[in-house]
């Protein structure tokens, strides 16, 4: 197996007297889709708001492609190319998709914004990702709907060279339609060499598209499979804590 | 599907692409969509006045036109200042009392201080500036709502108005500058020339966004379109300017039979380019610059902003500041035109310049509108105060139609905006 372009060792977080993290092991390579599941308080947010900077590990190794960096801000972790879709997904209604994927890192010259520069960019995003469900560009996220604002989402963590791609319940109030697209978007963004983490509560969704499975219970990663090597009873085993792993973690 | 079909994703168009036609159906079909912007505030200035020229003939003559705009200024600029903070849902209850204050620091400065009036105007924007940041200071650090915050000044500033005027105290303008502003009307020629100025920049505009966007390798609207919008603006300009250069100076009687000779009143009233002058500007930072772009992003969604790395503590004391300073312009444009600084100036008319804003299709809920919606609805509101001074009829009835029109204007809005997504009301 090559590098991975994520490696997290040991990593510990503790909120006062309440470990949330206690030792955990997490890898993410380019062009995979790695799934990072875990009941409700298993430390999936937390280990993700680490990854993000938001709120940095307390201690633990961060490898990016083999090399020690820290991630203490979460100017360290852009700088890097991780990029966090949130589940409620932070974009402006009242703008349209350019001005959202394009959001505090507007294209300007001369200080007034150049739109044109701007747009050829996002459609240029959009269409790599074969994005077929947006009109225009210009439309504004208001009128878009909820598949259509994840995909703009994702979209725009994608526009700046992003090397790890974090989707947070990227399906969670999608239907099933929309559900499929994303999925599908999902694994395009993988198959374009991006290393995506997938958070999701929805096991089918988890085995439609991840090739990893990362399962936290209560702060340890209690499992690391691969999708094909595992089912779904397995999975929700290590999930609630009724089964225990004994593979060797991949 | 077709291998090509398959390699070649369907273009995601901008809405730039297409006929002039499909331009125009697409124009419409926003409209219908909710996407109205001041296109009913506009439709009501005109039918308002087509009602008012019917019921009264002096209504359509170029004096009352000149009035009507000399009347509009003060509430255009402080409704256009609070523009600002209503983009991002905030208020400001103190941007008339903040012009009254202001105009009566310029105004003592000037008359008990012997200041000079330049002096005297700058510390007058030098005080609105710190006005504003103490707002935004407890706004946007401390984290009190802006209504309570602005609330409190307004309270206050009617005593510090009291206390910087005198009890009862009545200041005359007597700088000839100040009084020029709503009194003074510029030389046809010179109105001509600014006409001629505003749309050599309006074409220069309009064509460096197309050069920037092709340069890009984005698709352009047909260029007929810009050439009619253009055309239409120049029209209008030329209408415009052209009524205020026509003589409107009153009754030419005669008394005793020896005839009464008036000097002409003619020309642009100077407060006019100093409106186009500032909403141009205004427009320009709004739509044009990383600034405008992120007060309409905090408005819209405060968190997403932030998450983008928007400075959205800074974004929202600037957007106060800016309020307060607008308002300084607002309170010397209203101390020109009455000719006096009282100790109530400026305490009046904020909810009106809130109403002039919600008319012209800005949203109280933040995130949506823009300066020109807020210059169009001070037109209505004033176009209403005038037509009805004119039909004589009880300054009573005034505040109710100017309410009843802000609350027809929310509807419309609310009505369009259902439509748009798919509500009840569809």
């Amino acid at each position: 197996m090559d590098v991975p372009i994520i490696e997290l060792s040991g990593v510990v977080k503790s909120f006062g007297p309440v470990d949330v993290l206690k030792g955990v092991d997490l890898r993410a390579y380019a062009g995979k889709v790695t799934a990072l599941v875990g009941d409700n308080g298993a430390g999936k947010s937390t280990l993700v708001k680490g990854l993000a900077g938001v709120q940095p590990f307390d201690a633990g190794e961060i490898k990016f492609a083999g090399n020690t960096v820290s991630l203490h801000t979460p100017r360290h972790a852009s700088a890097l190319g991780i990029e966090i879709v949130y589940q409620d997904l932070a974009l402006c209604e009242n703008l349209d998709i350019v001005q959202n994927m394009f959001l505090g890192r507007e294209e300007a010259s001369g200080g007034t914004l150049e739109e044109g520069v701007m747009e050829r960019q996002a459609s240029h995003t959009l269409q790599s990702l074969s994005v077929r469900t947006v009109k225009s560009v210009r439309q504004k996220v208001s009128s878009l709907s909820g598949g259509q604002r994840q995909t703009v989402a994702i979209a725009r963590s994608v526009l700046k060279n992003a090397k790890v791609v974090i989707l947070d319940e990227p399906t969670a109030a999608l239907g099933v339609a929309q559900t499929e697209q994303v999925l599908s978007l999902v694994r395009r963004l993988a198959d374009s060499g991006v290393a995506v983490i997938i958070i999701s509560h929805n096991l089918v969704d988890v085995f439609a598209v991840a090739d990893h499975i990362s399962v936290l219970y209560l702060g340890n990663m209690v499992a690391s499979l691969e999708t094909k090597d595992t089912n779904n009873n397995d999975v929700i085993g290590y999930i609630t804590g009724s089964k225990t792993y004994e593979g060797i973690p991949v | 599907m077709t291998a090509t079909e398959l390699t070649t994703p369907p273009r995601i168009g901008s809405g730039f692409q297409g006929s002039a036609r499909d331009q125009i159906g697409d124009y419409f079909r926003n409209m219908r969509n909710g996407d109205m912007g001041a296109l009913p505030a506009l439709a009501g200035f005109v039918v308002l006045s087509i009602l008012f020229s019917f019921l009264n003939s002096f209504f359509l003559t170029p004096l009352n036109f000149a009035n009507l705009l000399t009347q509009t200024a003060t509430l255009m600029m402080l409704a256009m200042a609070l523009v600002f903070v209503l983009l991002l849902g905030e208020i400001d209850l103190s941007a008339g009392v903040t012009s009254g204050v202001t105009a009566g620091i310029f105004i003592v400065l000037v008359k008990n201080f012997g200041v000079d009036w330049i002096l005297a105007v700058l510390v007058a924007f030098a005080a609105g500036l710190a006005i504003g940041t103490f707002i935004g200071f407890f706004v946007a650090r401390v984290g009190i709502p802006s209504f309570v915050v602005t609330l409190g000044l307004f309270l206050g500033f009617q005593g510090l108005q009291l206390l910087i005027i005198g009890t009862g105290g009545t200041i005359r303008v007597e700088t000839p500058e100040i009084s020029a502003i709503m009194n003074q009307n510029l030389p046809v020629v010179v109105g001509w020339a600014l006409l001629a100025v505003a749309l050599t920049i309006a074409v220069a505009i309009s064509l460096w966004d197309r050069a920037r966007r092709a340069r890009a390798g984005v698709a352009n609207r047909p260029l007929v379109l810009m050439w009619a919008r253009l055309v239409l603006i120049g029209i209008g300009g030329a209408l415009f300017v052209a009524l205020l250069s026509i003589d409107r100076a009153a009754s030419r009687g005669s008394l005793n039979g020896v005839a009464i000779e008036t000097d002409p009143i003619l020309g642009v009233p100077i407060v006019v380019p100093i409106a186009v002058g500032l909403l141009w500007i205004g427009t320009f930072v709004l739509d044009r610059t990383r600034y405008g772009r992120h007060l309409y992003a905090v408005g819209g969604n405060a968190e997403a902003a932030r998450r983008a790395g928007i400075k959205v503590v800074s974004i929202r004391m600037s957007a106060f500041m800016v309020c307060s300073t607008l308002a300084v312009v607002a309170g010397l444009f209203d101390a020109s035109r009455i000719g006096v600084v009282t100790a109530a100036s400026g305490s009046q008319i904020v909810l009106s310049g809130v109403a002039a804003a919600v008319v012209g299709g800005v949203s109280l809920f933040g995130g949506r509108g823009r300066l020109i919606h807020a210059a169009i609805g001070a037109l209505v509101i004033a176009v209403i105060a005038n037509g009805l001074v004119l039909l004589g009829l009880p300054a009573g009835v005034n505040f109710l139609v100017t309410g009843g029109v802000l609350i027809l204007a929310a509807t419309v809005d609310a009505l369009s905006r259902k439509r748009a997504s798919g509500g009840v009301l569809r």
